[in-house]
């Protein structure tokens, strides 16, 4: 086997490492955007029910969370690996995402809101409208961080059997008893991944970024 | 719910064993992270420009990749150049270079932020520029990073948990055993989880408690993650 | 016959143990500017949030025409609608341009379509003197032209009254005086102002009434002419003489 069939034998598990992480990120996001919101505006009995959720969710070792959901999940539904962990990564993600975003809501001063309510607008339109967007550009350096912990965290499903980056591998290391080059070759992958997606994230804040000050 | 109890009853010893070696993978990790990760920080903010872009690389390469990938490339990589390791070793040096990474990064952010005006000050009465990164820079910069610092020991204590997958016997570990065991492998691993939060909670007061302790009067403190 | 167009009686803020004020009366005419002046801290900024109903007061009630505001399931939202408001910091939302700021009310509120809101904005900006920064972000427009923008946004709303809460305070000294030129102006034009502020050449030139506040209570109120040349009361007299000497907009008073 020469080395180019070695690479794309490995490089092949890419679309399921990207799938996971496709999966996993927004599934977070969502989660965590909206328990964020339940956090900084629910109300005191709602806050404190979300830090719980946060403690928990962020005190567990990524790993140990994705054997549960995983077990748990297969006991119940019959879902595959890849969608077990997937979501199961996209759970523990939701908990480190609703920091993130209950951050940046409470960076855009309260006073911005008060401005909102001035003119009229309601306690929801002054979140809609004048909070989150000013939210999201706060959150995106953050975020680009936990995007970048989910990509490498994709390689634990490897342990649930799943075919990606790390699993194939292992294999092919295994086969070939060229265990060096096969982990190094999954860590430039894995590298070049984390790199073009922090990459894009950045010149996205740029595109996003108001201007101030000529 | 009942059952679910007696686990600790049961593999109560086991655990406290395998949270044992997790402790100790946390604390040998830390160290050598914290050294490394020293050195990585003087040489990114006080070193020749090769030495910074050599420290940067490090840096990149160790916080672009998954540790796992570190791990198995330490593990089962490295024999084929004749440098072999025991499961424990293995373990030390990939949590210890991968930690290092990050510490590097949090020290370097508060060497920063007392750099320039200290250095000015200690070199004014004569120390030279070791003198003043070891007497004047180092202790506030320690002191101010310990907030932000405080996230890389709990954070490592729960990536430790993937250790257990060259065999380390680890919690996880002894968890996977008593699941295999038992076969109730959800019960088993939340049983493990709340002893990773236990760790987790009495890590996380002590660093609190040691923040207090070491803390400048007056010094701002920036707020945890 | 000066028709009263906000009436405020036996209104008491308290935040704990602390009162803020308490048996506060006033009554604003339309068309009347009233200037309050007062030391720091004395309740006058708290005063005016309770007007529009971002502070809840612990008593009393406030009028707007023939509306009781403070009633329980008044719509303060609506409310709002009629109350424009300008902050001591501006408080323009960032993420929008000039332009936006002065239409977002008018399309989430007003629920006007873009065209029209577009030109409503353009027309109030032009009014404060800002037409040509109408897409500048406020990162990109001076303290001045921000407060102004400020103005544009509540004046867009068609507001009945329109709250001042120290609009030059965190100016430049020499950004103040665009931003007084447009209360002026609007003063003249008719509007219904309360201004809180410490600029006593605004307060003798512009104001129908000053109101002189310290420590929770009205001490005086009155006539610019009498404030500044009759006063009943000797704190009255002090407060003004220390201000004005401070602001430099005296002239000489002595005769």
């Amino acid at each position: 086997m020469d080395f180019g069939q070695f690479l794309s034998y490995i490089g092949s598990g890419t679309v399921l490492t990207v799938g996971v992480t496709l999966i996993a990120l927004p599934a977070g996001l969502l989660i965590g955007t909206l328990l964020a919101l339940l956090y900084v505006y629910g109300g005191k009995a709602t806050a404190r029910v979300m830090n719980l959720y946060s403690t928990v969710f962020r005190g567990i070792p990524p790993v140990v969370l994705l054997f549960i959901l995983f077990f748990a999940v297969s006991k119940g539904i019959n879902l595959s690996a890849f969608w077990a962990g997937s979501l199961s990564l996209g759970v523990v993600s939701s908990a480190y995402q609703m920091e993130i975003v209950r951050g940046a809501l409470l960076s855009v001063s309260g006073d911005q809101l008060m401005a909102a309510r001035a003119v009229g607008l309601s306690r929801l339109q002054a979140i809609r409208y004048v909070v989150l967007p000013q939210a999201v550009r706060l959150a995106i350096p953050p975020w680009s961080n936990e995007a970048a912990i989910v990509i490498k965290d994709s390689s634990l499903v490897y342990a649930l059997g799943v075919p990606e980056i790390l699993r194939r591998a292992q294999l092919i290391g295994a086969s070939s008893q060229r265990y060096l080059l096969a982990y190094l070759s999954a860590a430039v992958i894995y590298f070049l991944l984390v790199f073009a997606s922090t990459r894009l994230l950045n010149l996205l804040e740029q595109k996003l970024s108001i201007p101030s000050n000529p | 719910m009942l059952n679910w109890l007696g686990y600790f009853e049961r593999f109560g010893q086991n655990f406290l064993r395998g949270a044992g070696v997790t402790l100790e993978l946390t604390a040998v990790g830390l160290a050598i992270g914290f050294v490394l990760g020293l050195l990585l920080a003087l040489a990114r903010c006080y070193g020749p420009k090769w030495l910074q872009r050599a420290a940067g690389a490090y840096i990149a390469v160790f916080r672009g990749t998954p540790l796992l990938v570190q791990l198995f490339i330490i593990y089962y990589g490295l024999p084929e150049l004749g440098v072999a390791f025991s499961q424990n070793m293995a373990a030390y040096l990939a949590l210890g270079f991968n930690s290092a990474a990050y510490q590097a990064e949090y020290l370097r952010g508060s060497i920063n932020a007392i750099g320039s005006a200290q250095m000015q000050a200690g070199r004014s009465i004569g120390l030279s520029k070791w003198q003043t990164i070891g007497y004047v820079i180092l202790p506030q910069a320690l002191r101010l990073a310990l907030p932000s610092w405080s996230n890389e020991p709990i954070s490592l204590l729960k990536t430790t948990a993937i250790v257990f997958l060259i065999a380390v016997q680890d919690l996880m570990a002894e968890g996977k055993r008593a699941a295999t065991t038992t076969f109730d492998f959800v019960g088993i691993y939340l049983a493990i989880a709340v002893v990773y939060l236990v760790m987790v909670f009495v890590l996380d007061a002590l660093l609190k408690f040691l923040e207090r302790k070491t803390k400048i009067p007056g010094m701002d403190i920036e707020t945890r993650r | 016959m000066p028709k009263p167009i906000l009436t405020i009686k036996n209104l008491t803020k308290t935040y704990g143990q602390n009162v803020i004020f308490q048996h506060l009366d006033l009554t604003v005419n339309e068309g009347d500017t009233i200037v309050i002046i007062g030391p720091s801290g004395t309740g006058k900024s708290t005063l005016l949030r309770c007007v529009n109903l971002l502070t809840r007061p612990n008593e009393g009630q406030i009028w707007l025409d023939d509306l009781e505001i403070t009633a329980k399931g008044t719509d303060e939202d609506q409310v709002r609608q009629h109350i424009g408001m300008v902050f001591q910091n501006f408080l323009l939302f960032n993420h929008l341009t000039a332009l936006g700021n002065v239409k977002l009310g008018l399309t989430k509120v007003k629920k006007m379509s873009d065209e029209a809101a577009t030109e409503k904005a353009m027309h109030e900006l032009s009014r404060v003197g800002l037409a040509d920064r109408a897409d500048h972000y406020p990162g990109q427009l001076s303290g001045g032209q921000q407060q102004r923008v400020g103005i544009a946004r509540a004046l867009a709303m068609d507001p009945r009254v329109m709250l001042f809460d120290e609009p030059t305070s965190a100016l430049d000294p020499e950004l103040i005086g665009e931003v007084l030129e447009v209360m002026r102006q609007l003063a003249l034009e008719g509007m219904t102002m309360m201004v809180v502020t410490h600029e006593m050449g605004f307060a003798r030139e512009v104001a129908d009434r000053i109101v002189f506040m310290e420590k929770g209570y009205i001490v005086e109120e009155g006539s610019p002419d009498e404030m500044f040349n009759h006063p009943k009361f000797d704190r009255t007299r002090e407060f003004l003489w220390k201000i004005t000497e401070l602001y430099g907009k005296k002239e000489k008073e002595a005769e």
